[in-house]
């Protein structure tokens, strides 16, 4: 993975940016002292590492829109941080920028049960924002498996979705409006409380441009009452193919569950190895998960026991209290930790038509096994967003350069079938160069025209999403 | 002008030294009236794919709205947002198309359940105002690759690009459904009550408000429709006295009158459009009746979108000045959607923003130039 060269110029007026930036700033909100701005070298694709400049951690919108005046009017890029947990390197700095992070920015603005939604500022952490509302029965309801960690302005930035998208949507569903700061440190509202934009929806395409556009300081998000209750089935199979076509009727009959989770036999068995959970021994397991009040849920699973019979599963296991639904919950949870245990392993997450499961899965199984690295794959099958897990082992020369080799054959076989590269970690650098096998030369010069209408200088987040050769004259060379 | 397909489309309007007025049915004649040749789209048509497993639907944008209606009744699906149709708001003919619902960004009384058309779109393909095709988005579920242009271009009008194909995500239609009527409550109870309704946990897929009475819809499968209904109608009789109406054709043409605004259709005087927050809606009527001498209203999205019938020719937006939210003059005569604004004027700094974007996909303004102001 290439990045480009820092610039020289840059790099050499390092202490003239600091001072200016401390002119504007209060003194704890620059950081340059290369030992704490290692802690910003990488995000949660930690494959890829490299030092900022320095770090600004602002603390208002007023500070943010000072710090971006002085990188504007300096060339100096930014790199917009929330958390730092993306998975495809969209927080990953370059030598030459500004890490601009917004993990100080965390209070909850206001709140309106009546007209159901919230205002925080971006740095406030996903699960931090349910439970802001959940004593009066509300939830936010995108639910990335990093949300204890992750930062509403990475939600806003990489379009987040998470295991129960499938009938609450992901980020740009549920987001109603944003501040953003501009790169000239110019401030704009978009959308607001209410349902719909009055002209252009700048805000949909502000949602999932991976900071390139600008700089979300404040969000304003639906927020839903939540259902009286869920619970959780477990399907076992003996054939992944069996398996998905499971899935595609339980959808075409009605069913609309808030979860659809499909492990592979390679995850299941590492996850039981790991934490336990006593799942069966089988080729393929769905983890069904229907919402409501029980007579409600007891009406879905009625159904869905109907449908899956006619698949004859291996074993349909009903959770008839609060700890056995953990229990079904528990070996998927912690897949990616079994998964880490193991091995190293890198996470795909290409989105497929539900259709082509089946044909999908047969065709990794055949070129993991032609590359030698076994694949594990455990994905949110309702929506076909997979999640292949390459395993592959970083201290052995010459793995993690097969292991990417197999990714990007794997993303070019989602796209093959009528999906996509990623459907919720974003493009960052780690999906880049694969872009043109998504997306004609014209389908992303329309794209970056979006950017040189925001950041003209492409001054934030350059180096991301846009093969490095398609925006090479923009970024000036 | 007629166009039949893609590539027609294309060399058109890299040819063109005149502006053009997009036309697929020609129902939704909304905004600023503008100088320009009729550029007919609704030839380029057919469903392309239609996948009732995976809940996805291709199709050409001009193609007719009611034959995608029809195919996926067959199948037990539908386009859960619900979009309205506009003829007899408008006094407009012709054959509402998915590409003009989706270039107006089309959504009914299910939109504060299921979203707006905008979170239906899966992807788009477009021919700018350049002639160059550009396709956005794809037809899978979960999408996050490189920006998100297709919700750029819903509700866009046909200012950044023509529409050739659109992706939509589809839904099951449910068993059953029930609706919940609240007769004789004043404005300010009636948003109560949707208020109410909406933050509860039982699902509800339409709150609206009119002379029809208070309205709350549940939707799903028959044994859980009946007990959430029960469970709401206990909740909602602390407002008023609740009958639950759960005849299904009579139901469905209740939320048709409410999706179309037919309590406006045939009678004189122009039409508003406003986005607010629910809890501010009543006063904000309340103002409008004063000083605008409004004659109706109808509260959908439990109070968040209200229409308002006016008298000919006045300037809602001045009249009220500055409130959270927008208002769109959406139907009046040529004349006055000269003369007023009919989509909200934007700050000066989003303004600019919107004008880039038009500016950079449609360098020449030949695209329905000036409709959206």
């Amino acid at each position: 993975m290439d990045m480009p060269l820092p610039d020289a110029t840059i790099l050499s007026r390092r202490a003239e940016i600091v001072a200016r930036l401390r002119n504007v700033l209060p003194a704890d909100a620059v950081i340059d002292d290369p030992v704490e701005t290692r802690a910003y070298e990488c995000d949660g694709l930690a494959a890829y590492r490299c030092p900022p400049l320095a770090v600004v951690l602002p603390r208002s919108t007023a500070e943010v829109a000072a710090a971006l005046q002085v990188c504007h009017a300096l060339g100096v890029p930014v790199v917009p941080r929330g958390s730092g947990t993306s998975l495809s390197g969209g927080a990953l700095p370059t030598a030459d920028s500004v890490i601009l992070g917004l993990a100080r920015m965390n209070r909850v603005l206001e709140v309106s049960y009546d007209d159901r939604f919230i205002r925080v500022e971006a740095g406030r952490t996903n699960l931090s924002v349910t439970g802001a509302v959940e004593a009066e029965g509300f939830f936010y309801a995108p639910d990335p498996s990093s949300q204890l960690a992750c930062a509403i302005a990475g939600n806003v930035a990489m379009n987040s979705g998470g295991a129960h998208c499938l009938k609450y949507g992901v980020t740009t569903n549920n987001l109603l409006g944003v501040t953003l700061v501009q790169m000239d440190g110019s401030v704009v509202e978009l959308g607001g409380a209410q349902m719909d934009a009055g002209g252009l929806d700048l805000l949909g395409v502000v949602c999932g441009s991976e900071g390139q556009l600008g700089v979300v300081t404040e969000a304003t998000l639906r927020i839903l009452p939540k259902p009286e209750g869920a619970r959780p089935v477990l399907i076992a199979f003996d054939a992944n193919e069996v398996a998905g076509a499971c899935v595609a009727d339980i959808i075409k009959a009605g069913v609309l569950p808030v979860a659809i989770e499909f492990m592979d036999r390679p995850c299941i068995r590492a996850c039981e190895d790991f934490a336990h959970a006593g799942y069966p021994d089988c080729e393929a397991l769905l983890i069904v998960e229907v919402e409501g009040a029980d007579p409600e849920i007891d009406e879905q699973l009625g159904l869905i026991r109907q449908i899956a019979a006619r698949h004859h599963p291996i074993e349909f296991r009903e959770s008839a209290s609060e700890e056995e639904a953990k229990k079904i919950w528990l070996g998927r949870k912690s897949a990616f930790g079994a998964m880490g245990q193991i091995n190293d392993y890198m996470c795909l997450d290409g989105t497929i038509p539900v259709s082509a499961l089946p044909e999908v899965l047969r065709r990794i199984g055949e070129m993991s096994r032609a590359v030698g690295l076994d694949v594990a794959n455990v994905f949110h099958a309702g929506d076909g967003n997979m999640h292949p897990l390459i395993l592959f082992d970083a201290n052995k020369p010459g793995d993690l350069e097969k292991c990417e080799t197999l990714g990007a054959e794997i993303l070019k076989l989602c796209v093959e079938v009528g999906g996509c590269l990623t459907g919720e970690h974003g493009v960052g650098i780690e999906k880049r160069d694969l872009m043109g096998v998504q997306y004609s030369g014209a389908d992303m010069e329309a794209q970056m025209r979006v950017k040189d209408v925001f950041d003209p200088a492409w001054l934030l987040n350059p180096a991301k999403v846009f093969p490095l050769a398609a925006s090479a004259a923009r970024r000036g060379g | 002008m007629s166009i039949s397909s893609e590539e027609e489309l294309a060399a058109v309007i890299r040819g063109t030294t005149v502006p053009f007025r997009i036309k697929g049915g020609g129902t939704r004649d909304v905004g600023r009236p503008g100088a320009g040749e009729a550029l007919d789209v609704s030839g380029i048509a057919g469903i392309r794919l239609y996948e009732p497993g995976a809940l996805t639907l291709v199709a050409a944008a001009g193609t007719p709205l009611a034959e995608v209606e029809a195919v996926l009744a067959a199948e037990g699906q539908r386009l859960a947002f619900e979009p309205a149709d506009w003829r007899g708001l408008l006094g407009t003919a012709g054959e509402p198309t998915l590409g003009g619902m989706v270039a107006a960004n089309v959504s009914g009384p299910r939109r504060v359940q299921a979203g707006a058309c905008r979170d239906a779109l899966l992807g788009v393909r477009f021919v700018d105002g350049t002639g160059t095709v550009v396709k956005n988005g794809g037809r899978v579920m979960k999408n996050v690759t490189g920006y998100d242009l297709v919700k750029l271009m819903a509700g866009s009008w046909g200012t950044l690009g023509v529409l050739t194909e659109v992706s939509l995500k589809v839904l099951p239609a449910p068993e059953a459904a029930a609706v919940l009527v609240l007769d004789g409550l004043d404005e300010a109870r009636a948003v109560r009550a949707m208020t109410a309704a909406l933050g509860s946990p039982f699902d509800v897929t339409g709150a609206a408000h009119g002379d029809m009475g208070t309205v709350v819809r549940i939707e799903g499968f028959a044994q859980s429709v009946a007990y959430r209904a029960e469970r709401l109608a206990s909740l909602l009789a602390t407002v008023g006295p609740v009958r639950v109406e759960r005849d299904a054709r009579s139901a469905a043409a209740l939320w048709c009158a409410v999706r179309d605004v037919a309590p406006f259709h045939e009678v004189p005087g122009d039409v508003w459009r406003l986005s607010v927050r629910p809890s501010e809606a009543t006063a904000l009527v309340a103002r409008a009746w004063q000083v605008a001498g409004a004659r109706g209203a109808l509260y959908d999205w439990g109070g968040g979108l209200v229409w308002l019938l006016l008298p000919e020719g006045e300037d809602l937006r001045a009249r009220l000045g500055p409130f959270n939210g927008h208002a769109t003059l959406f139907r009046a005569d040529a004349a006055t959607r000269t003369r007023i604004a009919a989509f909200p004027p934007e700050p000066a700094p989003v303004a600019a923003l919107a004008a880039g974007i038009r500016a950079k996909f449609d360098p020449r303004g030949i695209l329905n130039p000036g409709l959206m102001g």
